[in-house]
């Protein structure tokens, strides 16, 4: 299961292909975000990722659109594509529906995927593609410096809403497990790296559009965010599940547990909802949704073959 | 011949008169939902297989079911038959059927009917219980009674309800009965017509649609004294006859394209519906998106993926896509968009043609975005168009536009069978590994053309950008490398712009007083009426741009050959003699503008925004009142 992707692809590979692939082999040039940034630690949990389950740096692809997070392909040795703002969900779509061998990561930011390109996510949430949906979520937009975003919690003041910001924020959580046959659903943060890389590795693994918030601080805009989450563990609590997202020796420092079905969509939508708490780890996931890449039965056809039934179609237009 | 004004009865026990014509135009005007384009589509059809030539376009109301019996809600096609070669949809109608005096009054109201039309017309309004509608009826007759026309009243109801409860389903092959007797349309073949039309339908509907056909022809052999003869056309190569939407899916998979990404929109919708049909079984993916910009996304990605990706939209949807245009032609992402033109600006006249995307087409981006743009100017063009813009974007690593319009879209031409080349497809991505230092953008100094790397080719991993970037596309702000980008993305159309050949001249290559100069699907009016102009001894020539960025070379010395050179296009221009407007502030068609731009030549302008396309007639007076020294 873990590798089941993989294997397909390493299996093209096979006769040439002994490389061993370590995290050098996927770190591009040393990426530019202040320090603190909660960037570092989602770029450095998907290197080890990748070195995890040995992907090929040439068929993986990172798809990002604009702000700070979406400078992530830059810092890949992978093929990545570092679109426009809001719009990597459409490219990372047309990438996998069409090259349904190639690995695809998509990196978004709060104002990417949650603002501009919200139409996008819900229907992207729907396709179900197989591919791994990163929400770099820091609350604000910090590339064009401190604007609100739909997800700045009520009251926090901002360039653009100095006086604070006016209505409660969007919860991600709640819209997309909201969406019809939304398929993975997970939470985590960027300053537990494990939990990080357990729950991109779940997310991974998971044949279907995996959509996973990470929360994350902004040093400059947003530092308080989560500093008290980060200081008292007891202020989030971890989901458990044998068929959730487990990280050993994780209870040691999160000792605030709740055993969670991931295969139960109304409890998860009541935690998703309920904000008294920061809840990580994996709400649902239902891997029997249907997939749109498998709608798709495409012929394959030489050239011939299409100019054959081309002149059929014809026919039906003769004169 | 004599014709009465009402009352077919009476003709049964005359002689029945035929009269051969070279050129004839047939409207069939009803409401919609009553299938006059149906009727209008299988007799265009079965004329062209007759060996007539034939040209159909369509009138179509932007509603699905505008509300009844009302002129402007007029729904219908016109057909357009002659001896030879037709290119354009002509210019008055000389055979009208119509369902209702309104839709009729609707066509009569926008001058489409000749002065001495013949016009079947649906009887029962006339005696209709509701004395609203006959009232309509006698003020509708009152208006007509100002022209020559000949009114014949048919019982169209009366008679198709003996076939059918519902003659709103079915007055439509009422209609085409009629037709096939007037002009000796072979009815087996258009039973098969039909039979191919409803194919997807029950049995019993191409059964029922028969009937009424028989019934049709034989109500008009019964009481109508009059028929046309249109001499054929000699048998030469096979032809095939579609409409111009149909001929660019078929053209998209000759040429190859394994992606087609759109959002639904008038009149470029009706591609994917072809595509929807066929495009899976050629292993093709039709992906309808979830929003314009989404569908130039999709396409970028998978084009980004290797695969030949295209997508189609009209201007509102173009103007969506614009920031993804803008980012295929900085990362240098082939994609190829098709832009079936309608009436603007905003939603416009959805299903009328204009020719008014062409200046948002070459310069609607942001920044400096050098692309392609080219314009099929025939039916014929839209098939083949399709493969040049596939070759020309992956050749270049750009953008091609192409803008058709939607007089191409619904409009109906045969056109010489194709005969198909494996070699139009495009070849399997090359997914060898990359030598070790090789470059994503290794522009060539020259032409600023470079190798496309495509994701599986080991050693070519590399994150491409819309952020100006260097040759490694390494993201890169300073002005060497700012100003050397800009001209390799510029280079390539210049280096392209070398492959093309002048435009051939139609009329005198010597020059001459006049040269008009069109573009896209206006060709086949322009070069009618030059035709016609030229018969009446005018010197007067025409050329017809397919690429209008970059143009085609020979421009300049095609223009010093004339007195003076014209553009006859479907946008809006000021005329010269409009209030407030001078040579200075004068708003001119925009090929007129590019062509001023490009030449230095005062390139004049004609156009029109009628939310039809081009009547020959009314070029012929614009030639007339253009001509340099004065009217002829």
């Amino acid at each position: 299961m873990i590798m089941q992707s993989c294997s397909l692809l390493h299996a093209a590979h096979e006769d040439e292909d002994d490389r061993v692939f370590e995290m050098s082999d996927y770190q591009g040039p040393v990426a530019r975000w202040c320090s603190g940034c909660g960037d570092h630690s989602v770029l450095t949990a998907a290197q080890r990722l990748m070195v995890d389950q040995q992907l090929e740096p040439e068929t993986t692809v990172f798809v990002s659109g604009i702000g700070c997070s979406s400078r992530f392909p830059h810092y890949m040795k992978t093929y990545g594509f570092h679109g426009i703002h809001g719009r990597a969900l459409p490219v990372a779509t047309g990438v996998k529906l069409t090259r349904p061998d190639l690995d695809v990561f998509v990196v978004m930011g709060d104002g990417d995927c949650v603002s501009i390109g919200a139409g996008h996510w819900i229907h992207a949430i729907r396709y179900n593609l197989d591919m791994v949906a990163m929400l770099l979520d820091n609350n604000i937009y910090g590339l064009t410096k401190k604007q609100t975003s739909p997800t700045t919690p009520q009251g926090y003041r901002s360039n653009t809403q100095p006086y604070g910001s006016y209505l409660p924020p969007m919860n991600p959580m709640e819209v997309t497990l909201g969406v019809t046959n939304a398929s993975f659903v997970a939470q985590t943060a960027e300053w537990i790296p494990a939990h990080l890389f357990a729950t991109l590795k779940a997310a991974h693994e998971h044949k279907g559009f995996a959509f996973v918030r990470i929360l994350q601080r902004c040093p400059h805009f947003t530092p308080d965010l989560y500093s008290d989450a980060v200081k008292k563990p007891d202020l989030v609590e971890i989901l458990d599940h044998p068929e959730g997202i487990q990280v050993e020796g994780l209870d040691k420092i999160y000792k605030s547990q709740l055993r969670h079905d991931p295969a139960d969509i109304h409890r998860a939508r009541e935690l998703a909802e309920d904000g008294s708490v920061i809840r990580l780890g994996l709400f649902f996931r239902d891997e029997t949704r249907p997939r749109y890449e498998e709608t798709r039965t495409l012929a394959k056809r030489t050239s011939r073959e299409k100019m054959d039934l081309l002149n059929q179609d014809f026919d039906r237009y003769a004169v | 011949m004599k014709l009465p004004t009402v009352g077919a009865a009476a003709l049964a026990d005359r002689e029945v008169s035929v009269r051969t014509v070279t050129d004839l135009s047939v409207e069939v005007v009803s409401d919609s939902g009553e299938g006059a384009q149906k009727c209008g589509q299988i007799f265009g059809a079965v004329s062209a297989k007759m060996g007539n030539g034939v040209w159909t376009v369509e009138i179509i109301p932007a509603e699905v079911e505008p509300p009844p019996r009302n002129p402007v809600g007029a729904s219908g096609i016109r057909i357009r038959l002659g001896d030879k070669e037709v290119t354009n949809w002509g210019d008055e109608t000389d055979v009208v059927v119509a369902f209702n005096e309104q839709a009729l009054l609707g066509r009569h109201q926008l001058h489409a009917l000749s002065p001495d039309a013949i016009i079947l017309l649906e009887s029962m309004w006339a005696t209709h219980p509701d004395p609203d509608i006959r009232k309509q009826w006698e003020d509708a007759m009152q208006e007509l009674s100002g022209r020559n026309y000949t009114i014949i009243e048919v019982p169209m109801e009366e008679q198709c309800l003996t076939v059918v409860d519902n003659p709103r389903k079915g007055k439509n092959m009422f209609a085409l009965g009629l037709l096939c007797a007037i002009f000796g349309r072979d009815v087996e073949r258009a039973k098969e017509q039909i039979a191919h039309a409803f194919r997807t339908k029950k049995q019993e509907i191409t059964d029922r649609n028969i009937e009424l056909l028989e019934l049709g022809y034989a109500w008009a052999s019964e009481n109508l004294d009059f028929r046309y003869d249109i001499p054929t056309m000699p048998a030469g190569a096979p032809m095939v006859v579609m409409n111009g939407n149909e001929a660019i899916a078929l053209g998209a998979v000759a040429a190859g394209f394994e992606t087609a990404a759109m959002y639904p929109i008038t009149p470029a919708t009706s591609v994917s519906h072809m595509l929807g049909e066929v495009f899976e079984k050629y292993g093709g993916v039709l992906h309808q998106a979830e929003d314009e910009i989404a569908a130039a996304g999709v396409a970028i990605g998978a084009s980004y993926a290797g695969r030949c990706a295209f997508t189609i939209t009209s201007g509102p949807g173009m103007a969506l896509k614009t920031e993804f245009l803008g980012l295929a032609v900085m990362t240098e992402i082939p994609l190829v968009l098709v832009n079936v033109q309608r009436g603007g600006p905003s939603t416009g006249l959805p299903t009328k043609v204009e020719q008014s995307d062409l200046l948002a087409a070459m310069f609607g981006q942001p920044g400096d975005a050098p692309k392609v743009v080219m314009a099929p100017a025939t039916i014929e063009d839209c098939f083949h168009i399709m493969t040049t813009a596939r070759r020309i974007a992956e050749a270049l690593r750009t953008v091609v536009m192409v803008l058709s319009d939607a007089n191409l879209a619904t409009g109906v031409a045969p056109f010489p069978r194709p005969e198909l080349s494996p070699e139009w497809q495009s070849a399997p991505p090359d997914l060898r590994p990359l030598p070790a230092g090789a470059k994503p953008y290794d522009w060539n100094e020259r032409t600023g053309i470079s190798r496309r790397f495509i994701p599986g080719q080991a050693g070519g991993e590399h994150t491409l950008t819309g952020l100006a970037h260097d040759e490694r596309s390494k993201v890169a702000y300073d002005a060497e490398t700012v100003e050397r980008s800009h001209t390799a993305r510029s280079r390539k159309i210049a280096a392209f712009q070398r492959t093309l050949i002048p435009p051939e001249i139609n009329g005198d290559p010597e020059g001459g007083d006049l040269l008009i100069v069109g573009w896209g699907s206006t060709k086949g009016a322009i070069e009618e009426a030059v035709a016609r102009a030229r018969a009446k001894g005018l010197s007067v020539s025409s050329i017809h741009l397919t690429f209008l960025s970059p143009l085609q070379p020979g421009l300049p010395e095609i223009f010093a050959r004339f007195k003076k050179v014209m553009t006859v296009e479907i946008n809006y221009s000021d005329k010269k003699d409009d209030p407030l407007i001078d040579e200075y502030n004068r708003r001119r068609g925009q090929l007129s503008m590019l062509l001023r731009s490009a030449t230095l030549v005062d390139v004049d302008c004609w156009t029109r925004v009628l939310g039809e396309p081009l009547r020959p007639a009314k070029i012929v007076q614009a030639i007339e009142e253009n001509m340099p020294g004065g009217a002829a």
